[in-house]
């Protein structure tokens, strides 16, 4: 069947169960819609969780990062799994034992200040908001491909379907709906990486044949291989270390940390019976992650070695090792149109020379062989995963199986993100500050009409974007780091720290990240505002933006533990809500108040 | 419960975090960062040792530490008796 037919049918197919699952789960009141009436299964919470987590960043970019960066790429892999053993160990049981809706509902209560909900709630935002305008680039490109129209157009549908999708749900309905959509993103991300380990390697398995010899019978390792294609091409070695390792190292904890303080993975723990549940639905949700995870490494590699493979078909030097440009595959026609992928021929001679023209060390072999510069004058990454099954050629409806994979990644993520900014502004600002008089009803009302905004806003940023989603996400976390997670981990562990402690701490850290990332990005990420170039030679000690975020933590948890030793002690209750928060037995039912 | 019963739960909670962070920090920052280059001397199949590590053996590590965690705090959790139900 033609492609495009079979990529609609299966893109439709999953659609139809994701909003038939929605309709049959919608929320009625707000303890099912904020928190899925806390009666959701800890290995259904876990694979949701996954859902939720893995976005079009983990689908879609993730591997196309590997692939250019090689080994650098691990600070994703490291930071997007290791924040749940930060997450297990330090916060989802103590707030899945204290029992409320929201994240900053936990803040403001534990410091008992207004002004520490609300600054909790901004912080909420801008990290939310910044991680979902990463999605809608993700959405965009997986769209543009899908529907095969320009990136703008793409992104304006994937808009109207989350829109649809997400204003309906509310936890209850997205819970039932991520864990469709997990079986959805798992199958299309796993069944290519097996199909193209087994014609790499022959071993079926993509973890392992990542470390296997070749299927060509030259007994060279697959990894060896690719660092020798890519040298012989000027680029620098694979699995070699490129960035500098204070970078990796703070880049890492901030993913982590990050992760720890995401408020839309962290409610999830919010919707399980127990604490005992919370305890072990992160496991269950690190290992439905960790599925992808390791799998990612396989299929970067693979497809950075199938891309070079295509252009470089010959001898390096010699004129027939490049592929004729009239020659190409259909895939390539395919991500041009999109104008994710273009090809300039600079030196006139009809075929595509693809290599590293930065490497002074590498123009003498390259002026010899008559190159004129890098031909492939744009390589998105985020296409890589989507292209993948194409250049390996696999079969149709393995490629249809991907979009609809990353889509489902999107949608899921783009989901919960909308629903912790809406709760947020309906339960923490309405509900709890400016109108605490409002109906259930109204508070529902509410959330929704929180929602279309935050898709619009999201959407006008994802037109515009700062980055590649990978990163753009990156930036999320650091705010995440930052702000959230030290506050509620000092909320629970240091009974000293008191409100103008933890205001204090948010700030500083919010702030000191903020700067430092609008400072190389440009202001509000309006293009033309950076006020300095955004490379490693102006970073503070090689420190990069998305890195800055365990920098504010540590200076989050420095300012609240300094300014909570000057001023007066937390009253006696609070000190006594902290004792009963750290110890599971009473945590009783769904609370609501 | 008497204060004294929990801070010595609290005491050991901690302790089984810290314990349990260690190796998480070991796992990651310290084979998968650090130490990558000595690592990378060693290989496991067609892994190096340390870009192995970095991409592969620490998530299998952090899956295995929060099943421990969450299985070893079930236990404290019933030898001090502050258990659910």
């Amino acid at each position: 069947m033609e492609l495009q037919t079979l990529t609609y049918i299966v893109v439709g197919l999953s659609f139809a169960l994701y909003m038939g699952i929605a309709v049959w789960a919608r929320a009625s009141t707000t303890s099912e819609f904020y928190v899925a009436g806390k009666g959701i299964h800890p290995v259904a919470n876990g694979m949701a969780t996954a859902a939720d987590w893995m976005s079009a960043a983990s689908f879609i970019s993730m591997a196309g990062l590997i692939a250019f960066k090689g080994y650098d790429a691990s600070v994703y892999l490291m930071g997007w799994t290791g924040g749940y053993v930060l997450l297990a160990m330090l916060l989802a049981p103590y707030l899945r034992k204290y029992g409320k809706f929201t994240v900053p509902e936990f803040i403001g209560d534990r410091f008992y200040s207004k002004t520490a909900r609300i600054v909790a709630v901004i912080c909420l935002i801008v990290a939310s908001l910044t991680y979902v305008i990463g999605q809608m680039k993700g959405i965009g490109v997986a769209f543009s491909r899908f529907l095969e129209v320009p990136f703008e157009a793409g992104l304006l549908a994937g808009m109207s379907i989350v829109f649809f999708y997400a204003v309906l749900g509310g936890m209850k309905g997205v819970t039932y709906t991520q864990i469709a959509q997990y079986v959805v993103l798992i199958f299309a991300y796993t069944v290519p990486a097996v199909f193209i380990s087994l014609q790499l390697t022959n071993n079926p398995f993509p973890q392992l044949g990542l470390g296997s010899t070749m299927a060509d019978g030259s007994g060279v390792h697959l990894l060896d291989k690719l660092d020798l294609v890519l040298g012989d091409l000027g680029f620098a070695a694979y699995t070699e270390q490129k960035g500098g390792t204070l970078n990796m190292f703070l880049l890492t904890l901030s993913l982590m940390i990050g992760t720890a303080g995401l408020p839309h993975v962290i409610v999830r723990f919010f919707t399980v019976p127990k604490v005992r549940d919370a305890r072990s639905s992160a496991g269950w949700a690190l290992v439905f992650i960790a599925i992808l995870y390791t799998t990612a490494p396989a299929v970067g590699a693979m497809a950075r070695l199938n891309l070079m493979n295509t252009i470089q078909i010959g001898e390096v030097g010699s004129p027939e090792g490049n592929l004729v440009y009239a020659d190409r595959p259909v895939w390539f026609t395919n991500w041009e149109k999109t104008g994710l992928l273009k090809f300039e021929d600079k030196n006139g001679d009809g075929r595509i020379q693809y290599y590293n023209d930065k490497n002074p060390a590498f123009a003498e072999t390259a002026e010899k062989a008559g190159w004129k510069g890098n031909e492939m004058v744009k390589v998105d990454r985020d296409i890589m995963v989507l292209a993948n099954p194409e250049i390996a050629q696999l079969p149709n409806w393995v490629i249809a199986l991907v979009a609809a994979g990353g889509i489902a990644a999107a949608l899921s993520t783009a989901a919960g993100l909308l629903l912790a900014i809406a709760s947020s502004i309906s339960h923490d600002l309405l509900k709890g500050v400016f109108k605490p008089e409002i109906s259930e009803k109204q508070e529902l009302l509410y959330s929704r009409v929180a929602m279309a905004g935050a898709i619009l806003v999201a959407g006008y940023f994802g037109l515009h974007p700062p980055g590649f989603a990978a990163q753009v996400v990156a930036l999320a976390f650091g705010l995440a780091a930052s702000s959230l997670f030290p506050a509620l981990m000092m909320g629970i562990f240091v009974k000293s720290i008191n409100n103008k402690g933890a205001v204090a701490g948010m700030l500083a850290g919010l702030g000191s990240t903020l700067i430092y990332i609008f400072w190389f990005k440009g202001w509000f990420f309006i293009p033309g505002t950076a006020m300095a170039a955004d490379n490693a030679s102006n970073w503070l000690m090689g420190v990069s933006p998305g890195a800055f975020g365990a920098v504010g933590a540590m200076i989050n948890f420095a300012v609240a533990y300094i300014v909570s030793s000057q001023t007066e002690a937390p009253p006696a209750h609070i000190q006594h809500m902290v004792e009963n928060i750290r110890v599971p037995s009473g945590s009783g039912a769904a609370q609501d108040h | 419960m008497t204060s004294d019963k929990a801070q010595d739960y609290w005491k050991a909670n901690l302790r089984l975090v810290m314990g349990c962070l260690a190796v998480w920090f070991v796992v990651s920052f310290l084979f998968g960062v650090f130490l990558v280059d000595v690592l990378n001397t060693i290989s496991i199949g067609g892994y190096k040792l340390g870009f192995w590590f970095a991409q592969q053996g620490s998530i299998y590590t952090f899956v295995v530490l929060v099943f421990f965690y969450a299985s070893q705090m079930n236990k404290l959790d019933r030898k001090f008796d502050v258990h659910e139900d």
